[in-house]
């Protein structure tokens, strides 16, 4: 049985904790609207270039000498897995749900005899994959100092993953990312950026553009770009998701933390009147022994 | 014929523009082009430059840094790499891109020199234009 002062101070830091979540709920509701705005400002340029990209790639794409960005390499040998996941933790299983993911793919690629190479962006999955996966880790992107997503960020990483497909280091780029649904939903998802895929089925109505300077030299300094779009979108969706994820979690613990103070509460008062109890008890035999 | 058309003007980070206008003039890299409503479908990639917009409110003028612009019979789309509009382009900004742009163009692959060269004389070109 635990004394009335342990008693007290376990309730003063279970106290302290459910204020520290609560703050940290509060900074990540308001950092979710953020990244929801940004988020929604990036989808306009992202659906344009989708379109234009697969009108662009079914003009293109089946002709010879189409560009390996959208063609492949002609092989699928050597993928390159990129995970994407948040810099810090206290987000549930945000972290650990898109790892998971990437590690079943990558067991499954292993698996079918293919070689795999991981890239990750954010500490939380590097420290993951690292432990399970680490003789095919090839090397990390530290977001931990950017205070805002922006183009070049994305940029940043599309360039260090075009240069290892120029040098022929993989076959196939996929990067593994979290979809923000909802608050409480946010869904891990693998999307494969090179070779480049489009939906195909707006591009018959919109195939009638010229094209200046060419169709080809559009396409190459397009393909690029589109990578950088995508990475874009899924570091906005990643962030949303991680917000989301860590709003939802805090909730949870400061709901558990209020829980916790009211069971705790009970034991006080109850130890405390045991405790009442039984000093009437021993002044009342006291005073019958007389 | 309708005397309007729909006018986007999109960067990665923002939507700048969303206006009715009745012509567009686009820094093409094979030369600058006005496009008004009704003209043919073209895709077209943007050189650094001075995009201008001439709508019922009036002319307005933003600075682009490549990217490529989609234009169909009712509508322009412009993607820009970087989008600003003429205020947010001070002499800080531009020189920072100026920069960026040297950068490039001396790191440049021998194949690509050509390009990141007229690039950053782009670059240099959009500074004059607006008097920095």
């Amino acid at each position: 049985m635990p004394s009335l002062k342990d008693l007290k101070n376990r309730i003063v830091s279970v106290k302290n904790t459910r204020k520290i979540t609560k703050a940290m709920q509060m900074v990540a509701a308001a950092k979710l609207r953020r990244a929801q705005e940004s988020a929604e400002a990036a989808r306009p340029y992202a659906e344009r270039m989708n379109a234009v990209m697969s009108s662009l790639a079914s003009a293109v794409g089946s002709t010879e000498g189409a560009p390996r960005l959208l063609a492949g390499t002609g092989s699928d040998k050597v993928h390159l897995l990129v995970v994407m996941t948040g810099e810090r933790g206290l987000c549930g299983g945000f972290n650990a749900n898109i790892a998971k993911l990437a590690k079943a793919k990558a067991n499954e690629l292993l698996a079918a005899g293919k070689t795999v190479k991981i890239l990750t962006v954010g500490k939380k999955g590097r420290d993951a994959l690292r432990r399970d996966l680490g003789q095919y880790y090839i090397d990390h992107i530290d977001l931990s100092e950017v205070k805002k997503l922006s183009y070049p960020v994305a940029q940043k990483i599309a360039q260090n993953i075009l240069d290892r497909f120029d040098a022929g280091e993989y076959d196939v780029a996929t990067i593994f990312f979290s979809t923000f649904e909802s608050v409480i939903s946010q869904v891990p998802t693998a999307k494969q950026v090179i070779p480049a895929q489009f939906e195909t089925e707006a591009a018959s109505a919109s195939a009638v553009y010229d094209y200046e300077p060419g169709d080809q030299e559009i396409l190459t300094a397009l393909l690029p770009r589109a990578v950088a779009t995508a990475i874009f979108a899924a570091l906005l969706e990643n962030n949303a998701s991680f917000n989301g994820a860590q709003m939802s979690a805090m909730d949870n613990a400061t709901r558990n933390a209020g829980d916790m103070i009211d069971r705790l509460t009970i034991e006080f008062n109850r130890s405390r009147q045991a405790a009442i109890t039984k000093e009437l008890i021993e002044i009342i035999s006291g005073a019958e022994a007389l | 014929m309708a005397d309007t058309m729909q006018f986007d003007l999109v960067s990665p980070e923002r939507k700048l523009a969303s206006v009715q206008a009745r012509e567009v003039r686009l820094p093409g890299v094979e030369g600058d082009l006005t496009a008004m409503p009704g003209h043919a479908p073209v895709i077209l990639s943007l050189r650094p430059g001075i995009l201008t917009v001439v709508s019922a409110e009036g002319t307005a003028d933003y600075a682009v840094t490549g990217g490529f612009a989609e234009v169909s019979g009712d509508k322009v789309t412009v993607l820009a790499e970087r989008g600003l509009t003429k205020a947010e382009l001070t002499a800080a900004v531009h020189a920072e891109m100026l920069a960026e742009a040297k950068k490039v163009a001396d790191a440049a692959h021998p194949t690509v020199a050509d390009a990141a060269a007229k690039m950053l004389a782009d670059m240099e070109a959009l500074g004059t234009h607006i008097n920095l």
